[in-house]
Formats: structure tokens, C-alpha cells, sequence
């Protein structure tokens, strides 16, 4: 049995290539238990890719990724692990009620599921609606509220705040803690570096290689600034002059 | 594999068919109308009485084979299947789920044409309905399973429809509509003989003119059978859980 203090990802010396070029070149890193850890960095640095591999749907050409304790991509893991995508995967031609109650179905998910996760998305009033007339900022949100169903461990957002309002933004954000101080753990990417003040744990990552992994905290310190987007600048300086 | 999960998957999929009646008109209508259209034009018994069958073994196959390559190159496009395959939904899950629900819809199309063409075009029948209902049925379900294999190979819309013409005339001159399979060359005939569809099609023939179809019909019911659990296990087999 696993202990609690045990990382909820362990990856070790990850490699992936995509189409013959290597975009991921020997990644190790941890993400820790019921925390949201960011992972940022720059639009096709590799966040998807490495995304992918914890979730277990990516090729992987080397190394280990263990997730709450099994492999990934481990039979055990899928109702365990909840995973949204950038582009919101949801039927287009059903409506949003229609999708979760079929996605909670496969998942073994209570019947009352559905209901709860609309609520928690802020999407209640659009649960009638056909997925397909949807803004991209709901969408979005059935999209990760496909992800809450089932109350999974680990929840793997891909960029789940984009294109949202600065309220709806904040309300994700509040939701993300509480589920976090509920013991589940979340990785989030996004690539607003604002968002990253927000996470407990960060980990930069730029072309394939992570720059940084560390609180929001220690890398405002370790860069000598306030501000993280610098922080990040810095730090990319720093790589080139080593 | 899940019985749940199965029926869950052909219930969304009868749910998105449902949203979409413009598809599900033309799924009903389309083999009716034609039967009708080919009535007038045979303006023969005798003709129509060849004919007709032929195309209740067709149109199942071709609707399906269609519907089914593009929803499941859908199901790829928008990224759902990626997020079933991350959940516990099995492979033959989600193939099943398809064929249940199309299977279903096949049912009614060819219930329709079999209703009109039995009273109003006067096709006679010396036996019973059901051999010539289970072909049909036997005929969706391959045309279901063949166009999930066929849409692993397309990545666009416009490469998964032309997969229909490369499956199905070939099938259509080889399978003894034309020309009587006995009279093709050697080779032709080989071929004929590993094509399904030419069994669907002699099926066909024994279950509207056999009184009570023996041996032979039951032979090319498995045989089709036998193909349609073949395309689907090939099907399963394309769907990947990790991809690059």
C-alpha cells in the first residue's frame, strides 16, 4: 500500500519524441499530494506531451512515470485520474447534461454526478443546452467538469482557464484549492504566467526541459524579483549563460 | 468489457442521432424512396422481384458502413475518444455500442422498405420474413464494423467517404449481381469467394425465394456473420490506447 506522503507523480528521465524529433529530453520531477502544482511554460514547450504521459494515452520512447503508486497508463488508474483537455472533448451534438451523464455512466460514477459537477463549473443553467451552441469559455468548463466526475485523485487540466472572464477565472481558481484541501491532487498548465502566483508548486518548463521547479515563492527569491513573469526571463538567462 | 458500459455507449449514440433528425429521415426514407424508384423503373414483376432484395442487402450496408466511419472519425477528430480511452471503457465497449445502436437504426430502415415493398410494390415472398430481416440486420452490423476498421485509416472526412466506393463496388461487381459468379474468370471468382458481401447477397437470394431456407442460406449466415466479428475484433484492434 502507498504511503500518503508518497508523490502523487514520480517521473524519471522522461523522454518522448513526436514526428522524429524528441520534444520531451529526460524530464524527473515529482508532483506532490493534494496540492495544485502548475505547470508552465510557453505554448509548445511540451506541456500537452507531458501531460499525456501521466495520463497514460502518450507513446513514450524512455524513462518511468508512476502515478498514485502504479504506472501510467494502468488499468487501476483510469477512474482514479481526471483529465481535461486544451480542446474541450465533448460531443458537440449532445447537450452538456447528455455528456456528463454518458461520461459518468462509463465511469461508474453516482447517478447525481452529473448535477454536482455543473454546479461546481458554474454551468447549471446551460445543462439543456446542445454542447455545439456553446461560447469557448463554456465549453471549456463541460469539458472539465467531465474531468470532476467520479471525484478522480489526481485531475490533469490542460490550460482548463482559457478564454474565461477574470471572475469565472477566480471561481475555477477557488475551486481548484478547495478540491485540493479535499486531498486531491492538481496539475494545471497554462502558459499566463499570472496563474502561476496562484499554484503551490510550479514547474517551467521551456523547449522539452524544465527550468525550474520550485514554490512561487523560493523562485521570485532565487531570480531577485517580485514578478514572475521576469522570474521566468531570468531564469531562461540564466540556462544561457551556463 | 463492460454490459453497462456497452449499452451506456449505444444509448449516447442513439442520443446524438436523435439530435440530428435531418440524418435519421434520410437513414429511414432513402432505401424506401429508392425501392419505389426502382418499381417504376423495372415496371416488371419478375425484375423487381430480383432486384429489390439485392438492394435491401445493399443499403443497410452502404447507410451503416458510411454513418459509422464518419462518427467514429469524429469520435477521433474532437479528441472524445482520447478521453474514453484514458477511462474504463473497454475497446469492443464502444465497438459494441455502435453496432448495437446502428444495428438498431438499420432495423428500422430496413423495416420500412421491407413494409412498403411487401404491400404496395407486391414483392412476394413463398417462405417466411425473418431469414430475409436477419440478412439485412447481418448486413448493417458488417457495413457497421467494416466502416469503424476503414475509418483507422482515414484522417480526414473526405478520405473516410471514399473508402465507400473501394469497399463496396468491388463487392457489388464481384458478389454475382451482374454476372453470375460461376461465369467470371478464375481469379474473379476467387476473389468473389473471399468477399462477403457475395454470401450476403446469395443469402439474400435463398431467403426471398426459398420456401424454407436450408443449409446453404445458414452457411452464408455464418460466413457473414464470421466477417462482421472479424471486421470488428480488426476494428478494436486499430484503436489505440497511446498514441504518438
Amino acid at each position: 500500500m502507498m504511503n500518503l506522503s508518497d508523490p502523487a507523480i514520480a517521473v524519471r528521465d522522461l523522454r518522448v519524441a513526436r514526428g522524429g524529433a524528441e520534444v520531451l529530453h529526460g524530464l524527473t520531477f515529482e508532483v506532490p499530494r493534494g496540492q495544485v502544482t502548475g505547470l508552465l511554460g510557453p505554448s509548445g514547450c511540451g506541456k500537452t506531451t507531458l501531460m499525456r504521459a501521466i495520463v497514460g494515452v502518450q507513446i513514450v520512447s524512455g524513462g518511468e512515470v508512476s502515478v498514485l503508486g502504479e504506472p501510467a497508463g494502468s488499468t487501476g488508474l483510469r477512474r482514479r485520474i481526471g483529465y481535461s483537455t486544451q480542446s474541450p472533448a465533448v460531443y458537440r451534438d449532445l447537450t452538456v447534461l447528455e455528456n456528463l451523464r454518458y461520461f459518468a455512466a462509463v465511469l461508474g460514477a453516482p447517478k447525481d454526478d452529473p448535477e454536482r459537477v455543473l454546479a461546481e463549473v458554474g454551468l447549471t443553467g446551460a445543462a439543456y443546452q446542445l454542447a455545439s451552441t456553446l461560447s469557448g469559455g463554456q465549453l471549456g468548463r463541460a469539458g472539465l467538469a467531465v474531468a470532476l466526475l467520479g471525484r478522480p485523485e489526481l485531475l490533469v487540466l490542460d490550460e482548463p482557464t482559457v478564454g474565461l472572464d477574470p471572475v469565472l477565472r477566480q471561481e475555477l481558481w477557488t475551486l481548484f484549492h478547495r478540491l485540493a484541501e479535499g486531498g486531491t491532487t492538481i496539475l494545471v498548465s497554462s502558459h499566463v504566467m499570472d496563474e502561476a502566483a496562484r499554484c503551490e508548486r510550479l514547474i517551467v518548463l521551456r523547449e522539452g526541459e524544465i527550468l525550474a521547479d520550485d514554490t512561487p515563492g523560493a523562485l521570485r527569491e532565487h531570480t531577485r524579483t517580485t514578478d514572475l513573469e521576469e522570474a521566468f526571463l531570468r531564469l531562461i538567462e540564466e540556462r544561457a549563460a551556463a | 468489457m463492460s454490459l453497462a458500459i456497452t449499452l451506456a455507449t449505444a444509448r449516447r449514440i442513439m442520443t446524438q442521432l436523435r439530435h440530428d433528425r435531418r440524418t435519421v429521415a434520410l437513414m429511414v426514407l432513402v432505401p424506401t424512396l429508392v425501392m419505389i424508384l426502382l418499381y417504376y423503373v423495372m415496371d416488371d414483376e419478375r425484375a423487381f422481384g430480383h432486384w429489390s432484395p439485392i438492394l435491401l442487402c445493399v443499403f443497410p450496408f452502404l447507410v451503416m458502413f458510411l454513418i459509422t466511419s464518419i462518427g467514429t472519425l469524429r469520435e477521433r477528430t474532437s479528441g472524445t475518444l482520447e478521453r474514453l480511452m484514458a477511462m474504463p471503457l473497454g475497446r469492443l465497449d464502444l465497438l459494441l455500442g455502435y453496432g448495437l445502436a446502428f444495428g438498431l437504426a438499420a432495423c428500422v430502415q430496413v423495416a420500412l422498405a421491407l413494409a412498403v415493398s411487401l404491400t404496395w410494390l407486391g414483392l412476394d415472398l413463398p417462405g417466411p420474413l425473418w431469414p430475409l430481416v436477419l440478412v439485412a440486420l447481418l448486413n448493417a452490423l458488417l457495413g457497421t464494423a467494416l466502416g469503424l476498421l476503414c475509418s483507422a485509416f482515414a484522417r480526414t472526412e473526405f478520405q473516410a467517404v471514399q473508402f465507400m466506393p473501394i469497399v463496396m463496388i468491388p463487392q457489388i461487381l464481384l458478389g454475382g449481381i451482374l454476372v453470375p459468379r460461376g461465369q467470371m474468370a478464375t481469379v474473379l471468382d476467387w476473389i468473389s469467394n473471399v468477399l462477403p458481401m457475395s454470401y450476403a447477397i446469395e443469402a439474400m437470394a435463398h431467403a426471398v425465394a426459398d420456401t424454407d431456407p436450408g443449409g446453404e442460406f445458414w452457411r452464408d449466415v455464418v460466413v457473414v456473420a464470421g466477417s462482421a466479428v472479424l471486421a470488428l475484433l480488426l476494428g478494436a484492434a486499430t484503436l489505440r490506447r497511446r498514441t504518438s
